[in-house]
């Protein structure tokens, strides 16, 4: 009797928690997402409501006016161009950095050669460097390799992601040897071994690398503003910054005409570099968590 | 290295002299020579872009450089005036920048395990709506979000933030929160830890997730009677590595910090923080290097920000490396 009624009080106890923190991270969640949601809005609000006093947070009359101004903008570049540089420059990135990290991965796990070990603890130290950290020696680097004003500014440096080669290499190593070995006696060779099985195996884990990838490169704006001098050749999210901190560097100026009706403008060119990212993020949330569970250093 | 000279020569177990012996160095490389080209990629461009600008940081800051004439060789003279001369470095850089780590890093760290944890405890199907409520602010770190801040900020009773506390009386005249040397550091430290729930955060509750639920009944059996307990002596122990691996992103991750301040200096139109109050040492070097042309002086300050980072990130092992029995 006893047992039950204590064992009853602490289901009543975990009910009373569960419902505060099911409380407690809804409002905490919302109040995290007022921000977005105000950048959404102010997006979408036409001028008028821009001058509202006092300014209200949603949009009563949504237009697609401030993407029309930012898309439709007189500069001596389309609009377009940037997004064909992003996209394109995002794409190459992401597969290369998904192969050259995978290829490095499946080494550093299902192989033993001699240098292996110290060169992935050499991967380890490096996690804890961002290249921004050093970027005016970057600068340097990529000048003498002579890519400076080319496509491959945008690519190269990026490439080498030592946080990606390690999630890999943690997921890689889940992969069974004797998988592997069935394989090889099956004759598979090591191109095979790895195209056939690693590969397949580690979904969850290039998307992920992927996703990375994509949330580094795609705002990207260091390397459109120190590696390249050529405007054609450069990324959406340095335009819209551009336009939004009216510097100079592009010809266009609809972010500094005015600083209420900017605004607009403003939320608009975030919104056209944020909303990529929610959707992929959205598509791939399960492989993501399915590769951070292995993402201890052990 | 030192293997390749005494591996064939030395053999002293009786099994090392049958089919079993050990190769020589040279010879296990040549067996191995695909793994190599498997790692070669990723390690020419690693080799350049990223370990080539550390030393270039290195060497460079041993030298007086203006972008323009040869560079001269000044040995540690460099060190020397961040330590002795210059003064925007000692009394706002170098202090706002540990004032800015000390408060973002711990915090957000503690933050990140707080909100996995309390995700974790919700059953499963609404798990994923949280995560991605919280995991939304650290995506829009690479956006320009300055216009949300300059209106919830802003400086009249307009802005949000001041509009509210004059409502609830907290306050009687607008504070000008991105113009006051009092609050701008505040205003960094609160955008920093809204986004700070990134990669980190995801790969505790990963982590969570994997976590044998038998322990947590066995640990009850065993006289653990609160949630608390339960974090400390079962929760902790388990996720570790993770609790590692976050630690880490989330070093590098405040050290980037000096990137919010910039970006509310230029939406406010300020060519400086105010009062230099927002000044974090990223900011510093960039001052030197875009202002001034005085590379291998911002190289030398690059060199302490890399000094830092390595510290915080030896105690980060320190509290939660791998320890001898594992």
């Amino acid at each position: 009797m006893q047992a039950i009624l204590s064992g009853f009080r602490r289901i009543r106890k975990t009910e009373r928690f569960l419902w505060f923190n099911l409380l407690f991270l809804i409002i905490l969640g919302l109040a995290m997402f007022v921000p977005i949601l105000f950048t959404v809005n102010q997006a979408f609000k036409p001028i008028e409501e821009l001058f509202l006093l006092p300014p209200t947070f949603f949009a009563h009359h949504p237009t697609w006016f401030n993407f029309k101004s930012l898309l439709l903008s007189d500069s001596l570049i389309p609009f377009s161009r940037y997004v064909t540089n992003t996209v394109l420059v995002t794409a190459v990135n992401v597969f290369g950095v998904i192969m050259i990290s995978a290829m490095a991965a499946y080494a550093f796990s299902k192989r033993t050669f001699p240098g292996g070990r110290a060169l992935f603890s050499f991967i380890i130290v490096s996690l804890m460097f961002d290249p921004g950290q050093v970027l005016i020696p970057r600068y340097l680097v990529v000048a003498h390799t002579g890519i400076m004003d080319t496509y491959l500014a945008h690519i190269l440096p990026f490439l080498p992601m030592p946080v990606c080669v390690f999630l890999m290499k943690q997921f890689v190593d889940q992969i069974p040897n004797a998988l592997m070995d069935a394989a090889k006696i099956d004759g598979a060779k090591e191109w095979m071994l790895f195209t056939r099985i690693v590969v397949p195996m580690c979904m969850p884990a290039i998307a992920t690398v992927g996703i990375l990838t994509f949330q580094t490169v795609w705002p990207e704006t260091e390397s459109s503003r120190l590696f390249t001098q050529i405007e054609s050749q450069r990324l959406l999210n340095f335009y819209v910054s551009s336009l939004v901190n009216g510097s100079g560097t592009t010809s266009a100026s609809v972010g500094s005409v005015n600083s209420v009706a900017g605004t607009g403008i403003q939320a608009a060119s975030a919104l056209i570099v944020f909303v990529p990212f929610v959707i992929v993020f959205l598509a791939f949330q399960r492989k993501v968590l399915q590769t951070m569970a292995n993402s201890g250093i052990k | 290295m030192s293997q390749a000279a005494t591996a064939p020569v030395v053999s002293p177990s009786p099994q090392a002299a049958g089919p079993l012996k050990r190769k020589s160095l040279w010879v296990r490389m040549r067996e191995n020579y695909s793994a190599y080209l498997f790692v070669a990629p990723f390690f020419i461009v690693f080799t350049i872009y990223v370990v080539g600008p550390i030393v270039v940081a290195l060497g460079l800051s041993l030298f007086s450089y203006d972008a323009v004439s040869a560079p001269k060789f000044i040995g540690f003279s460099n060190f020397m005036s961040i330590f002795t001369e210059d003064r925007l470095f000692l009394r706002h850089a170098l202090p706002n920048t540990f004032f800015f780590a000390v408060i973002v890093g711990p915090v957000g760290y503690l933050l990140c395990f707080a909100l996995a944890w309390l995700i974790h405890q919700l059953p499963k199907k609404y798990r994923d709506y949280f995560t991605l409520l919280i995991y939304f602010p650290s995506m829009a770190a690479g956006v320009n979000l300055g216009i949300v801040w300059i209106v919830l900020f802003a400086s009249d009773k307009t802005g949000y933030l001041n509009s509210f506390l004059l409502q609830i009386g907290l306050i009687d005249q607008p504070i000008p929160f991105l113009y006051s040397a009092q609050y701008f550091m505040w205003v960094m430290i609160f955008i920093s830890l809204w986004q700070s729930m990134g990669i980190g955060f995801l790969a505790m509750l990963a982590g969570l997730q994997t976590i044998n639920t038998e322990l947590y009944e066995a640990g009850s059996v065993d006289g653990i009677s609160n949630r608390l307990q339960e974090i400390y002596y079962i929760t902790i122990p388990s996720i570790r590595p993770q609790l590692l691996f976050s630690a880490v992103m989330s070093v590098v991750a405040t050290f980037k910090g000096g990137i919010i301040g910039s970006m509310l200096m230029a939406s406010t139109g300020q060519d400086a923080t105010p009062g230099y109050s927002g000044l974090l040492l990223t900011g510093h070097i960039d001052d030197f290097f875009k202002l001034r042309y005085e590379v291998g002086y911002s190289a030398a300050l690059s060199v302490l920000l890399l000094v830092m980072v390595l510290a915080m990130t030896r105690f980060s092992f320190f509290l939660f490396g791998p320890k001898g029995d594992e």
